[in-house]
């Protein structure tokens, strides 16, 4: 296990409780110590406002603009505010690169943080290193932690699919079946899933019968479903696009009364409604959960803080629009990243691009991250070598049309060798 | 499943894809026919009938029935009329030249796709199906007791996806009365075999053009109002829609009604059917070669005439 | 004869001078303008010169790509020979292409080739395995080396994009004013004329879709080298698209136009995103505009009124 072969790190988080206290005071104690006049620290944030991510991109940038309220009514970083420098990328490689260049070279921006899509991330992290440029991604690919990106590019606020399929293995083979036929789309993102949860799977004494993967672009799904074996006691799907609730309706359709048991990643309802027509047959199914949706009954005063901050009801929704439902299982990435962004510069008492270099040894020096108000979604590990965050996952239940947390892994469960150090490689 | 369920299944599934992907690719086969362009925002007038159908259910009160009837009725004509003043605005001063039409054209996808975006947002939203009954079908088999039914687990549909059909074969009626028993069809017919000659008769060419872009337009928006409950709207949701139907009407001869109507079914089948035999991606790979091999050597589609 | 040769060689020279005074930011952009400037060039082939309306043209830029990016990754193959195999690929693709879909003509054609592009991109993803599917791969920055030269350095990478960028125009020149360009033009401006007075019209336009997609594939091949990355996005409809539009807005049918409308085109989406996330919509509204007004482009336009020389 990597983690246990990490260095002693230096404990960088302290005075975590302080934040929530801080954050009541008035804002005449911001910027204190350097005045409102000090420079700001400039965040490019690489967005998907348009293009097939425009969905998610919406919530990322609400979460973020959140975060940096946050952050500067606490008095910034450093003592400096934070501006958060936003371009869209179009859900597009060649567009993110152009981005990346355009935060180094055009607005000055120290670093650059937020991309979600994983071809976005891949397209723009050879640029990141050519411009050295710190790249802090929320997109819970395993391409960071599988060594195929560089140095400066970091994924501390998410834990990666690698991880999160893992640790969803032990509890679906003890408590709902071991016979599994899983769903996926047939692309990347997919494979992760295929790849990862089968073999996660077959090492709890489980097996997967089918594995059903849906081609990209697909928009009716019903003919797939007859593939799935008789036998199978547990269907796992997975489905990411616009195309989602169409495919969980149709599932539903399919099953009729006689359905198995269903655990999904909640991928395929992100941003969805549990309200909407046709989703009455996932009563009683269960979800992989990045961050519980709905407020639990022992919710934490950070979760509580969270949703404040954002303006998310206790659903999951927008406060002011009931139906407008967030993209709540990842998007605690984009808040997480900042805060860690932030813990890194004040340790390494970043000043300006000059220090970019500095910013990394002390984000690669950040191991424990205690559930708090800056972590809201729970207690990490930061792996410095592989420059990925391992989180617990929520496996919740269906009860009422809401979902209820039933299981939350430990970090253990979603450890792996390190397949890469990335600490060996020169700036 | 067994083979033999499983097979009726993708039939009955083909079936409803076959049944928008008709009036669809009607739509843009009727403009190819008369106007001789090619429309390249079809598959944009589809998604805006599919987000148009959104904004009026849900901005109307009243019985799931109500709202969808609304919307079956408003999106395909508000759709119609904007397609119509497109053409009217933009087309017809690019003297409905083919390429520069085909350029209009993306320009006009880009724009509808963005405005889309800025209004109504990234989101796929869903619209209610007025009605929505699962139906399980029965299948045979002949076991120890000879021929017996049973209810093959997941051998369904249901009662909306069945409406679907129905209002599509209603549409191709409907669509083929007007073109043969009605004067506006007369002239559509005359303007499609010749325009110079039917302008020499009197005919408002401009503005029947504008009448067949809008119409064609509706058709489109029409089938989006009926998979929407089946779907849901998203702006993005044109681009397939288009190059099905750009297939459908090349296979089917262009500018051939009836051999567009033949070639829909025949896709919108073909699609359900070959998913049982082969991987999903490569099922897609292999339809999308055949397509453009047969378009290679029978350019002139499936059931078009031989060019002179 | 002259002028335009002034011209042209004045262009390269101008962004050979850019290379020491540009701002690193725009330096970056010319660097991936003149890349994409090239793809530009290649599509003009056979849509400005030759008059074939391609909508797949993306598969050319993608199968340079992969063809540069796989052989590099999966046969270990140094940067120069993968690059040669990216352009041989697409040579390859675009003569087996230009075989099968000039049997047919106007609407037909563009749907062909829109076909077989989608083809590719579906066979990207089928061969997830060693291509990544939609995620791509990167090509190392420590394999990016050729002769000793660090192309991820930026004067390194301006001056190869420069270089390609080079040739391309220049031999793009050198064809339109040779014996084969000039039965391009023709077959553009009136095939049955060219068939009548005895030109092998069927076989020119395969070169032209041959030189086309090879020249295509090029760009796509030097991407994937210059940048770092191949993914499958490039194969997309967009990206079929793009070169159209670039042609169209620049000048279908002159040598320069392509690199104008590429860098028309750049710095308008660059510049309106800090305005407005709109830019679809602005490049929609262009499209419509040029048709309407402008359908020879910018320098069709110059063409028309100042330098009837232009080529």
């Amino acid at each position: 296990m990597g983690h246990n072969t990490l260095p002693t790190r230096r404990k960088i988080l302290t005075g975590m409780a302080a934040v929530g206290a801080a954050s009541a005071l008035p804002d005449v104690t911001r910027f204190a110590h350097a005045g409102s006049h000090s420079a700001p620290i400039k965040i490019g944030f690489q967005v998907h406002r348009t293009g097939i991510g425009a969905a998610y991109g919406r919530w990322y940038e609400r979460t973020t603009n959140a975060a940096a309220k946050v952050i500067n009514d606490l008095g910034g970083i450093n003592g400096r505010p934070v501006e958060i420098v936003a371009e869209d990328d179009g859900t597009d490689p060649k567009r993110g690169a152009e981005v990346l260049e355009k935060f180094a070279n055009q607005h000055g921006c120290d670093i650059a943080y937020g991309t979600l899509f994983s071809h976005v991330v891949i397209g723009s992290a050879p640029r990141a290193a050519e411009l050295k440029l710190p790249y802090f991604v929320v997109s819970e690919g395993h391409h960071v932690a599988s060594g195929m990106l560089n140095r400066y590019t970091l994924q501390p606020g998410i834990t990666d699919v690698k991880s999160q399929v893992q640790a969803m293995a032990p509890w679906v083979a003890s408590n709902l079946g071991k016979k599994v036929t899983m769903i996926y789309p047939d692309f990347a993102f997919g494979h992760d899933h295929r790849d990862y949860f089968s073999a996660a799977i077959e090492a709890q004494g489980g097996e997967v019968l089918a594995q059903i993967a849906i081609p990209p672009t697909e928009t009716s799904f019903t003919k797939y479903f007859p593939q799935i074996p008789r036998e199978t006691e547990i269907v796992y799907h997975v489905m990411v696009g616009p195309a989602v609730l169409t495919f969980v309706k149709e599932m539903g359709e399919f099953f009729g009364p006689n359905a198995p048991q269903l655990f999904g990643f909640v991928d395929s309802l992100e941003g969805v409604d549990f309200a909407s027509p046709g989703l009455e047959f996932l009563e009683g199914s269960y979800f992989w959960e990045g961050m519980p949706r709905y407020a639990q009954s022992n919710q934490t005063s950070y979760d509580k803080f969270y949703r404040d901050s954002i303006g998310i009801d206790e659903n999951g929704a927008a406060r002011e629009n009931a139906q407008d439902v967030s993209t709540y299982a990842h998007m605690f990435g984009c808040w997480e990243t900042l805060f860690t962004i932030k813990d890194g510069m004040e340790s390494s008492g970043y000043k300006g691009p000059e220090d970019r270099a500095k910013l990394i040894e002390a984000v690669e020096a950040i191991s424990e991250m205690p559930e708090s108000n800056e972590h809201p979604q729970g207690e990490k590990i930061f792996n410095g070598k592989t420059h990925q965050v391992f989180g617990v996952q929520y496996i919740s239940q269906v009860e009422g049309g809401k979902m209820k947390v039933k299981h939350t892994t430990s970090l253990e469960d979603g450890y792996y060798p390190d397949e890469v150090d990335y600490t060996t490689q020169s700036f | 499943m067994e083979f033999g369920p499983h097979l009726m299944l993708a039939m009955l599934e083909g079936l409803v894809q076959a049944s928008v992907l008709t009036l669809t690719a009607l739509g843009l086969s009727l403009v190819f026919g008369v106007m001789r362009v090619v429309n390249v925002a079809h598959g944009e007038f589809y998604m805006l009938g599919a987000v148009l159908a959104w904004w009026i259910t849900s901005l109307l009160g009243g019985s799931a029935l109500i709202e969808f009837t609304a919307a079956l009725i408003l999106a395909p004509l508000l759709v119609g009329l904007l397609a119509g003043l497109a053409d009217w605005l933009i087309l017809r001063r690019v003297d409905y030249d083919p390429e520069r039409t085909i350029v209009a054209t993306i320009g006009l996808l880009y724009i509808i796709q963005q405005v889309t975006l800025m209004t109504y947002g990234p989101d796929a939203r869903p619209v209610a199906p007025p009605f929505n009954t699962r139906l399980a079908l029965p299948w045979f088999e002949f076991g120890e007791n000879g021929f017996a039914l049973y209810w093959p687990w997941g051998l369904s549909t249901t009662s909306y996806k069945l409406f679907v059909i129905l209002a599509a074969i209603l549409t191709l009626i409907g669509v083929w009365l007007l073109m043969a028993k009605t004067k506006i069809g007369l002239i559509l017919r005359a303007t499609q075999l010749d325009s110079e000659t039917a302008q020499a008769f009197g005919i408002p060419v401009e503005r029947i053009y504008a009448l067949v872009f809008g119409m064609g337009a509706a058709l489109a928006a029409l089938g989006a109002v009926l998979v929407v409950p089946i779907q849901q709207a998203h702006y993005l949701m044109g681009a397939d829609p288009l190059l099905l139907s750009f297939i459908v009407v090349i296979i089917g001869g262009l500018g051939s009604l009836r051999g567009t109507v033949v070639a829909a079914i025949l896709i919108g089948m073909s699609d359900g059917i070959i998913s049982v035999f082969f991987t999903p991606t490569l099922a897609k790979m292999l339809a999308t070669l055949l397509v453009a091999m047969v378009l290679v050597y029978r350019p002139q589609g499936l059931f078009g005439a031989k060019p002179a | 004869m002259r002028k335009s040769l002034t011209l042209h060689l004045g262009l390269i020279a101008l962004l050979f001078a850019l290379q020491f005074i540009a701002p690193a930011y725009h330096h970056g952009n010319l660097a991936r303008i003149m890349v994409m400037a090239s793809f530009a060039m290649g599509y003009n082939i056979m849509f400005g010169y030759t008059g074939l309306l391609s909508l797949g043209h993306a598969m050319f830029f993608a199968v340079g790509m992969y063809g540069m990016g796989l052989s590099a990754t999966q046969l270990g193959l140094s940067i120069g020979p993968a690059f040669g195999v990216g352009i041989l690929s697409a040579l390859i693709c675009s003569l087996i292409v230009g075989l099968l879909a000039l049997r047919t003509i106007g609407v037909a054609f563009m749907i062909v080739t829109l076909m077989f592009s989608q083809t590719i991109f579906l066979t990207i993803l089928y061969f997830g395995g060693i291509t990544r599917g939609d995620e791509g791969f990167v090509i190392k920055q420590s394999t990016r080396q050729i002769f000793g030269l660090d192309l991820s350095d930026a004067t390194t990478r301006y001056f190869a994009a420069l270089l390609l960028f080079s040739l391309v125009l220049l031999g793009i020149l050198w064809l339109v004013k040779s014996p084969t360009g000039r039965v391009l033009i023709a077959i553009r401006e009136n095939e049955e004329r060219a068939k009548m007075l005895g030109y092998d019209v069927w076989r020119h336009k395969l070169a032209a879709v041959v030189m086309s997609g090879t020249v295509s594939g090029a760009a796509g091949a030097a991407y994937g080298v210059l940048f770092g990355y191949v993914g499958a996005s490039f194969s997309q409809v967009p990206y079929s698209i793009f070169p159209l539009l670039w042609v169209l807005l620049g000048g279908a049918g002159t040598v320069i136009g392509p690199f104008v409308g590429t860098l028309f085109m750049f710095y308008l989406i660059d510049l309106s995103s800090t305005v407005t996330d709109a830019y679809m919509l602005v490049v929609g509204v262009i499209l419509v505009l040029l048709t309407m007004f402008a359908r020879n482009g910018l320098m069709g336009i110059v063409r028309e009124r100042w330098a009837k020389w232009l080529p």
